[in-house]
């Protein structure tokens, strides 16, 4: 634990109607870490990453980025700040090539300010930039494969336009939706390279799972949730021997 | 039974991806230049086609207004994902404008039009801003909502000249200069919105279309992306009404009628949405039929329904889709 945290998250609820999603959410996330987020189905994990990122807007508590309050803040400034995140459910720009995705976030303020898509020529060439990203990210540049329609491409390199797509941003703090669930374990093995090479960078990252050993693989710290609620905090190894993580993925019979 | 499918290659000539192509020989140039000169120089020799027909000169014009208005919907609703049933409100808007400032502040012709084009698509997208945050059907139905609103206020106030609307508009020059500012419009506004539509903002629209949140969650402002597109696609058709109020040489409540909502979107309908060029063509063949239709009375919308009915349900992709595809691509039946 050193200095400021760059994300801190204080005391978060929210309720769909009845149903409360997230009670009292608080954790606080270093720079450079790879943070879980782990729990059962619907125990809010989902609902805490667009609480964070401005996606739905939270009941109570507040949200922390580099110190200073992102409560409330439209998706699109959060995302200009420096927070980006994956969608569970990937659906790509589905009438661009795969490359053609990458413009948009290229094209955004925060790219621009960043620089980061001046490749050649004297404007700058965002088709290279992306060309090379997505190079970065697994797609080969000289198959077809980044210049197929992005909606024929199969799950995994969806998956990694996702990440491409945040790579783009250059972002501090990438929120990943489940970025392992419906990959091959080939393809999980293809991916977890990609992880710690975003983490090497130097990018923070925010990773909300179901598969618990490729996790705690990459994983510094560990959040679990159940019903809304965090139940603990901590080493993987730890977390995942608490009783009350191991009752809330078995059932309190199952123990 | 041997059962065979069609297979589809296309031509060498495409390389990798859209619009990036390996020209090697004049004849390569003349099959990718063809298609566009033929459309260019067809529309630039309609008034010379048509010389001695003055009604059909007249619908010539009427024409390339609703090709105007197929481009504006084209443009938002397959490229923006925004649906636009008021192409009437950006004619009313943009006629009752040039009307104003030729009239009442007496602008000539040529400056009244431009300036109608662009206050005009100024004030509509500002009626529209309060639904474009919004997702789902709210854009179309107050698209819908605002020339049956316009009209009534401007009935129920007196106001603009009431019901007898705004008579003593400036004309054209001569029928040369009528015809021709129409058709370098629509041949400017059509190349140039292909172009837009594949620079990188035209890309970011598209992936508004595709998925917003994506776009969201990448940066961008979603509603000023949709802002621009409103303002450019009024743009176009305000162009198209202010036109029309000096063709007419009057502005009244028919630049509200629901004809300019509904032809344009029939037009992409048969053209093909998405193309662009679609949406010229489907009004190029949808404008003149209701004419020669105007003989059998009241059964020509039987007649036009029929024709719409067999579109959807036949070639449902549209004309242009149908007519690239023959174009771009070798057939030839194989063996399953």
């Amino acid at each position: 634990m050193s200095g400021e945290p760059i994300l801190s998250v204080k005391g978060v609820s929210k309720a769909f109607g009845g149903l409360k999603a997230l009670i009292d959410v608080s954790f606080d996330v270093q720079r450079g870490e790879v943070f879980g987020i782990i729990g059962p189905n619907g125990s809010g994990k989902t609902t805490i990453i667009n609480c964070i990122t401005g996606f739905i807007r939270t009941q109570a508590g507040q949200v922390y980025f580099k110190g200073k309050e992102i409560t409330g803040w439209k998706p699109h400034k959060i995302a200009d700040a420096g927070i980006a995140r994956t969608f569970q459910i990937m659906r790509p720009y589905y009438s661009l090539p795969a490359y053609k995705n990458l413009i948009i976030p290229l094209w955004s303020p925060r790219a621009r300010k960043t620089g980061g898509w001046r490749g050649g020529g004297k404007h700058g060439d965002r088709d290279t930039v992306a060309v090379d990203i997505l190079e970065e990210i697994g797609f080969e540049r000289d198959s077809r494969v980044p210049y197929k329609l992005s909606s024929t491409l199969p799950t995994g390199y969806q998956k990694r336009l996702e990440l491409a797509r945040c790579m783009a941003l250059r972002p501090e703090i990438i929120f990943c939706d489940e970025v392992f669930s419906g990959l091959s374990m080939s393809e999980i093995a293809g991916m977890l390279p990609l992880i710690e090479k975003m983490r090497d960078e130097g990018i923070t990252l925010i990773m909300v799972e179901h598969r618990l050993r490729e996790l705690f693989r990459v994983a510094t710290r560990v959040m679990a949730l159940n019903f809304g609620e965090k139940i603990t905090e901590g080493e993987p190894s730890l977390v995942i021997e608490d009783k009350r993580v191991r009752e809330a993925y078995l059932g309190a019979e199952g123990v | 039974m041997e059962q065979m499918r069609k297979e589809r290659i296309d031509r060498g000539l495409k390389v990798r991806t859209e619009g990036l192509y390996a020209i090697s020989s004049y004849r390569e140039i003349l099959y990718l230049m063809g298609p566009r000169l033929l459309l260019i120089v067809g529309v630039l020799a309609l008034p010379f086609i048509f010389e001695l027909a003055p009604y059909w000169k007249r619908v010539i014009n009427i024409m390339f207004v609703y090709a105007l208005l197929a481009l504006s919907f084209d443009f938002l609703a397959n490229y923006v994902g925004l649906v636009c049933l008021g192409g009437a409100f950006l004619t009313g808007v943009g006629g009752y404008f040039s009307a104003i400032y030729n009239v009442y502040l007496s602008f000539p012709t040529y400056l009244a039009i431009p300036c109608a084009t662009i206050t005009g698509a100024a004030f509509c997208t500002l009626c529209l801003i309060p639904c474009l945050p919004l997702r789902g059907v709210y854009f179309a139905i107050v698209t819908l909502m605002y020339p049956l609103l316009f009209t009534r206020i401007i009935e129920a106030l007196n106001i603009l000249g009431g019901t007898n609307g705004i008579t003593g508009v400036d004309g054209f020059t001569n029928q040369h200069v009528e015809h021709y500012v129409i058709i370098l419009v629509v041949i400017g506004f059509l190349f140039g919105m292909r172009r837009f539509v594949n620079q990188d903002i035209g890309l970011v629209l598209r992936g508004v279309k595709d998925n917003d949140q994506s776009v969201r969650a990448s940066g961008i402002d979603v509603t000023r992306m949709k802002v621009l597109a409103v303002f450019i696609a009024s743009l176009i058709g305000c162009f198209g009404g202010a036109y029309m109020a000096h063709l007419y040489m009057w502005a009244g409540i028919s630049l509200f009628a629901l004809d300019f909502s509904i032809i344009p979107i029939a037009s992409v309908v048969i053209g093909g949405g998405g193309t662009l060029v679609g949406a010229v063509i489907g009004s190029f063949i949808l404008v003149p039929l209701s004419e020669v239709l105007r003989a059998f009375g009241t059964f020509r919308i039987v007649i036009y329904c029929i024709i719409l009915t067999g579109f959807i349900v036949f070639k449902s992709e549209g004309l242009m889709i149908y007519m690239q595809r023959k174009y771009h691509q070798f057939e030839r039946w194989v063996k399953v």
